[in-house]
């Protein structure tokens, strides 16, 4: 497999043989601005093309074809209407809390962003508690939809703030218990040194078995609830909050909530790739040593965005099929059934962990 | 290294926001209309107060989150040394778990789980 490690310390070596070290970090920062601006909105808009097409296709329609071939340039065409929509400031409201809550959101939306490993060696963050400072920085999230609500003064986007909140710190728990169960299995909290072991012995959920598989279907439902998405979405429940939190924003503030949320998507189904699905590691088969040669001349970052893009693909199903959920539905799930199942979870996998009964 | 990488990560998403707000004041034409500056309601005037009561429900469940978040936190650490710790580890954590559980037992008898 690729090791991009190489590519980095030779392009470090190279501009500190020209430059002093600390000019050759900043340009190195700067390119990882760049790289990160470019990848989120590239990904963001191939997001929001395929909802737009997959939704289309499951509720029996033809979707965007207006604007461009088959639609393509639909986002583009979006983006610059929002752009060129005005910024209404509110009376009554409070302004400060009101313009800062995008930059929370979108801060916390870029720090998770930048955890993900996208090929071997290929990662922006890359602590040795990456599972954990992942956890905790996606929490600060939760504060933007909190001020978004709160200081636009107005009733809907209060309600929709508050049933954001309570769903989005409820679901982290069951988040946090299936990546412990992960952590377990792999010993250690790094999410290169994770995706490394899963290419040295095989993909988590394979090796961790039943209980992986639990833990696998555990992130799924928290995940899209963690998204606002799908059958969780009260928080901006159309039908009766207008549009939650993000009422009273408009023009390109509103965009911001837009492009987190369908970012934060992408980093639900990337994470899910990366701690049960391998990753980049590549698919391999015990045995068969011509398939396996082929399968790891594959890139992996290849592998990183199909195994991603599967699990994406995967929550807009659920989230077009399933009806909404009503409030009291939607914690009785988490805090009787799935944060109990969690625990059951913990304790199996630690069972498995400690007797050697993993598969190997 | 990686810590400059934090920081720059954070800068980029603070600049991209000003960079994109600025870029839309500028592009985008302004008008005024006092009914504008109102907080959306369907076409009438909003009454009462808009930042009212809201469910005593949010509260509870906020200050539970609270107790298992921070428990489950103590588990992390022992997460990765479980396998070289083994059963010895696990029968102590199993205690931990137990007291976690008794937590959520009790309120769940005391109907703090039930939405009203």
């Amino acid at each position: 497999m690729f090791d991009f490690t190489t590519v980095s310390t030779w392009f470090h070596s190279l501009l500190t043989g020209v430059m002093p070290e600390w000019l050759a970090i900043g340009i190195e920062c700067l390119i990882v601005l760049l790289f990160i601006i470019i990848l989120y909105a590239t990904l963001a808009i191939i997001l929001i093309y395929a909802e737009r097409k997959i939704c289309a296709f499951f509720q029996c329609r033809i979707g965007p074809n207006r604007v461009g071939k088959w639609g393509v340039l639909q986002v583009f065409a979006d983006v610059l209407k929002m752009l060129t929509k005005e910024i209404i400031k509110m009376r009554q409201s409070d302004r400060l809390l009101h313009d800062m809550a995008p930059y929370f959101v979108l801060v916390a939306s870029f720090l998770t962003f930048s955890c993900i490993p996208w090929n071997k060696g290929l990662e922006i963050l890359d602590f040795n508690v990456g599972a954990f400072f992942f956890i905790s920085v996606s929490g600060i999230g939760v504060i933007g939809i909190l001020l978004a609500g709160w200081a636009s003064h107005s009733k809907y986007p209060m309600i929709g703030a508050m049933r954001s909140g309570a769903q989005l710190i409820s679901y982290e728990l069951s988040i946090g218990m299936t990546m412990l169960v992960v952590i377990l299995l792999n010993g250690s909290m790094q999410l290169s040194e994770i995706v490394q072991q899963q290419a040295d012995y095989g993909w988590n959920i394979v090796r961790g078995h039943v209980p992986a598989v639990l833990a696998f279907l555990i992130y799924l439902v928290a995940g899209n609830a963690e998204c606002n998405r799908g059958p969780f979405d009260l928080p901006e429940a159309e039908s009766e909050l207008t549009a939650g939190y993000h009422t009273e924003y408009s023009g390109m503030h509103f965009g911001f909530f837009y492009l987190a949320e369908y970012l934060n998507l992408f980093i639900c189904g990337a994470m899910a790739a990366t701690i049960f699905l391998g990753g980049w590691a590549p698919f391999y088969i015990q045995g068969a040593d011509g398939f396996n040669s082929v399968m790891a001349a594959i890139p992996g970052f290849v592998w990183f965005f199909a195994k991603a893009f599967f699990v994406v693909f995967l929550l807009m199903w659920i989230r077009w099929t399933f009806p909404r959920l009503r409030i009291d539905q939607l914690l009785t799930l988490e805090w009787k059934y799935l944060m109990p199942l969690s625990m059951i979870n913990i304790v199996l996998m630690a069972l498995v962990v400690c007797f050697g009964l993993t598969i190997n | 290294m990686n810590f400059t990488l934090l920081v720059t990560v954070v800068l980029t998403g603070i600049l991209f926001v000003a960079i994109v707000v600025v870029l839309a004041q500028l592009l985008a034409p302004r008008s005024y209309n006092p009914m504008k500056e109102e907080p959306y309601e369907c076409g009438i005037p909003a009454r009462g107060p808009q930042w009212g009561h809201y469910h005593l429900g949010y509260y509870l469940f906020a200050i539970l989150f609270l107790m298992f978040d921070v428990e489950t936190m103590f588990l992390f650490p022992w997460a990765v040394v479980a396998k070289s710790l083994g059963p010895q580890g696990l029968v102590a954590v199993l205690f931990f778990l137990f007291i976690l559980v008794l937590g959520l037992a009790y309120a769940w008898r005391k109907g703090a789980l039930k939405w009203h």
